[in-house]
């Protein structure tokens, strides 16, 4: 997983709370069997005025010029910001592969659904919980010119002229910042693990059909 | 220290807390489709790891399967990129040992219908799927988890999943629900109440009269939804409708085995005393029908309410999705709900194509046909099984007799992976669990139902009380 430690991007403001990952990442691209190739569909509905379909690209389709990943300002931005409860509903991780794909490394919110939550998690994308009122304030910052910059290790988003500071769990951020792989990680335990097994078969063996 | 249920069973499965203070929870079961593995099975692979219990493991298609033409086996399968998917499925399940139920056997349907189905669902067991629904085994007191593909490949290689604990929250439904209001009703109301995010980071434990008057068909499809309010995990504590559910199912365990796991199972209820971070309670008798109005599953209402007003919203966040809510679906502020009219049906998905919610639906027919403008209704069961046995009780030709058309099991048009999708700007009356803008089709209009609301409103052209025309 790539690793993340400081990012210094332009934001985008998604003035919009219970984004579902559905509109994330609508249906018809998750019958791919990869990790790559969401980004041109990332917001897809909103993005484009027509339906795609897999395998069509950006330019053979008629992009909503209104909406706001799509204005020009906000080219090129790297930092999300969002509204409560964002990515909630279904538990593709494609969503996150489409948002980072597209270019986003990080998303800010007042708060984001559990699954979507860990989801980004595991691939180096970084979500930051803030109060709605500093998101809302980033939001009405937000004008194409507006950038932050986030360091993980002192757990602080900065705008320049204002420092914010964040919570996230420790364990996390160090995965984060080391870029770490989670199976090797759990599998240095190997031994705990097969010890719990043993243990765990002996008192509830209708659990293991093998 | 009185525990909660999902106390008990979280301490059951903790393999230990590790040095950076996360803890690993072990997995009783994996199941696994078509849409979320693949990505994980190549990522074993790269990694040149095996399975770490492949017992653990069972698997069917069911996102993107076309649910005609089932006879055709995989050359029913048309489109070129499903069909890939469907046979990687197969070819991973041969590769790595997993049982699979694949599209031709009678066994395959929506996982979270099949699990229980076969007896593979069983109390105090932690089971994963890499679908936010897996909350719906949560019915039999399992903690039941959706996870993201780079989750299920954890737990491929180490049948474990690092978590946190989550707070515990009590649902409490008192009283009995009225004659024809149902699981489905229950579980829309409470997510009215509760709101989209309302139980996020908790584990939601439905208790309650109400709870335990329900069938185990009704709690799954409460548990179902339960991802709906935020939780990624809901459950019911055992009783006797849960071990009378369980016991002669294929894969259950019989003789001296199931006696000791009936002893065990017995001990799966929230002690007395037990602590809840947090608790709603609210009464079975004051809930109606309900249908939503919006595209979110909190935009619900009753039957007899009117589509609201966002000017008369307190939050103006809420207000200001209900007016994005209200343009997309083309519904105007304090509308009738019985004025909706529906342009399709779908009776079927995770939360509602079981056999009882079929039973449900015919009876609301009442010998009726669909109406004119009805495009198209769909019924869609939810695994072949209870396909065969809707056949034999006669469901299906009361279903085909009213123009309703009968097909092979899978998700359907819940999701619309398939070719069963809605039209632009079509309102459907569905059984589903999602009113996502697009959810069902691209421009579709989502009205989430109980099985009888959606078959008496196809016959009627628009939504109606199921209870005054039972």
């Amino acid at each position: 997983m790539d690793a993340f430690t400081q990012l210094e991007g332009m934001t985008a403001p998604l003035d919009r709370a219970n984004v579902d990952t559905d509109q994330i990442i609508p249906k018809q691209y998750l019958k791919s069997i990869k990790r790559t190739g969401f980004g041109d569909y990332l917001f897809d509905a909103w993005r484009f005025l027509d339906q795609g379909t897999m395998g069509m690209t950006p330019n053979e389709r008629q992009i909503n010029h209104e909406f706001v990943l799509n204005l020009p300002q906000y080219q090129g931005a790297s930092i999300l910001l969002a509204r409560d409860n964002f990515g909630c509903g279904s538990s593709r991780e494609h969503a996150v592969w489409a948002l980072k794909e597209f270019g986003f490394r990080a998303v800010i919110a007042p708060s984001f659904a559990d699954i979507f939550f860990g989801n980004c998690f595991k691939n180096g994308v970084l979500p930051i919980v803030l109060e709605v009122k500093i998101v809302e304030e980033l939001i009405a910052k937000s004008d194409g010119e507006s950038t932050l910059h986030i360091d993980l290790e002192s757990q602080v988003v900065t705008d320049g002229e204002r420092t914010y500071n964040f919570e996230i769990d420790s364990a996390l951020k160090q995965k984060m910042l080391n870029g770490m792989d989670d199976i090797a990680m759990t599998l240095a335990e190997v031994e705990l693990i097969k010890t719990f097994e043993a243990k765990h078969k002996a008192s509830q063996p209708w659990l293991f059909r093998g | 220290m009185a525990q909660t249920l999902y106390d008990k069973i979280w301490q059951a499965h903790d393999v230990g807390e590790r040095i950076d203070g996360n803890s690993l929870l072990y997995i009783d079961l994996q199941l696994l489709h078509e849409v979320t593995s693949p990505q994980a099975f190549e990522g074993l692979q790269l990694a040149d790891r095996p399975l770490w219990r492949v017992d653990a493991n069972l698997a069917t298609p069911d996102h993107n399967v076309p649910t005609d033409g089932r006879e055709l086996g995989l050359s029913g399968i048309t489109d070129e990129v499903a069909l890939t998917q469907v046979l990687t499925l197969d070819d991973n399940c041969k590769k790595f040992g997993v049982e699979q139920f694949d599209i031709q056997d009678i066994r395959q349907g929506i996982v979270h219908v099949v699990g229980p189905e076969q007896g593979a669902t069983l109390p105090g067991m932690t089971i994963v799927c890499g679908d936010s629904h897996t909350s719906t085994h949560g019915a039999f007191a399992a903690l039941a988890q959706g996870v993201g593909t780079s989750e299920v490949e954890h737990v491929m290689a180490t049948q474990c999943l690092v978590q946190n604990k989550a707070k515990n929250f009590a649902v409490e439904v008192n009283g009995k629900l009225a004659p024809h209001v149902t699981a489905k009703d229950l579980v829309l109301a409470i997510i009215g109440r509760l709101g989209t995010a309302g139980a996020t980071g908790h584990t939601i434990e439905y208790r309650g009269q109400a709870i335990r008057d329900l069938s185990m068909e009704g709690r799954m499809t409460l548990c179902n939804m339960s991802i709906e309010a935020g939780a990624r995990a809901g459950l019911v504590a055992v009783d006797d409708t849960t071990i009378d559910y369980i016991k002669g199912r294929p894969f259950a365990p019989a003789g001296e085995v199931w006696d000791s796991a009936v002893a065990y199972w017995r001990t799966l209820v929230s002690d007395e005393g037990a602590v809840f971070d947090s608790v709603l309670t609210i009464d079975a008798s004051d809930i109606a029908p309900q249908v939503s109005w919006g595209t979110s599953p909190e935009m619900v209402c009753g039957i007899d309410d009117k589509v609201p007003n966002p000017e008369t919203m307190q939050d103006p966040i809420q207000a200001e999705s209900a007016v994005h809510a209200l343009k997309y679906m083309d519904l105007q502020p304090g509308q009738n709900i019985t004025d909706i009219k529906v342009d399709r049906v779908f009776i079927g998905s995770c939360t509602n194509a079981r056999i009882e919610d079929l039973r449900a639906a015919a009876a609301a027919i009442q010998g009726g046909r669909i109406a004119e403008n009805v495009k198209e209704a769909l019924v869609v069961p939810g695994s072949g099984l209870v396909k065969a046995q809707a056949e034999k009780e006669g469901l299906a030709d009361i279903f085909t007799q009213a123009g309703f058309l009968w097909r092979a099991a899978g998700c359907s048009m819940c999701l619309g992976m398939n070719p069963d999708q809605l039209g632009e700007g079509e309102h459907c009356a569905s059984t589903s669990n999602r009113n996502f803008e697009g959810r069902q089709g691209y421009g579709g209009r989502t009205h989430l139902v109980s099985p009888a609301m959606a078959a008496a409103a196809a016959v009627a052209g628009h939504f109606v009380d199921v209870r005054e025309i039972s």
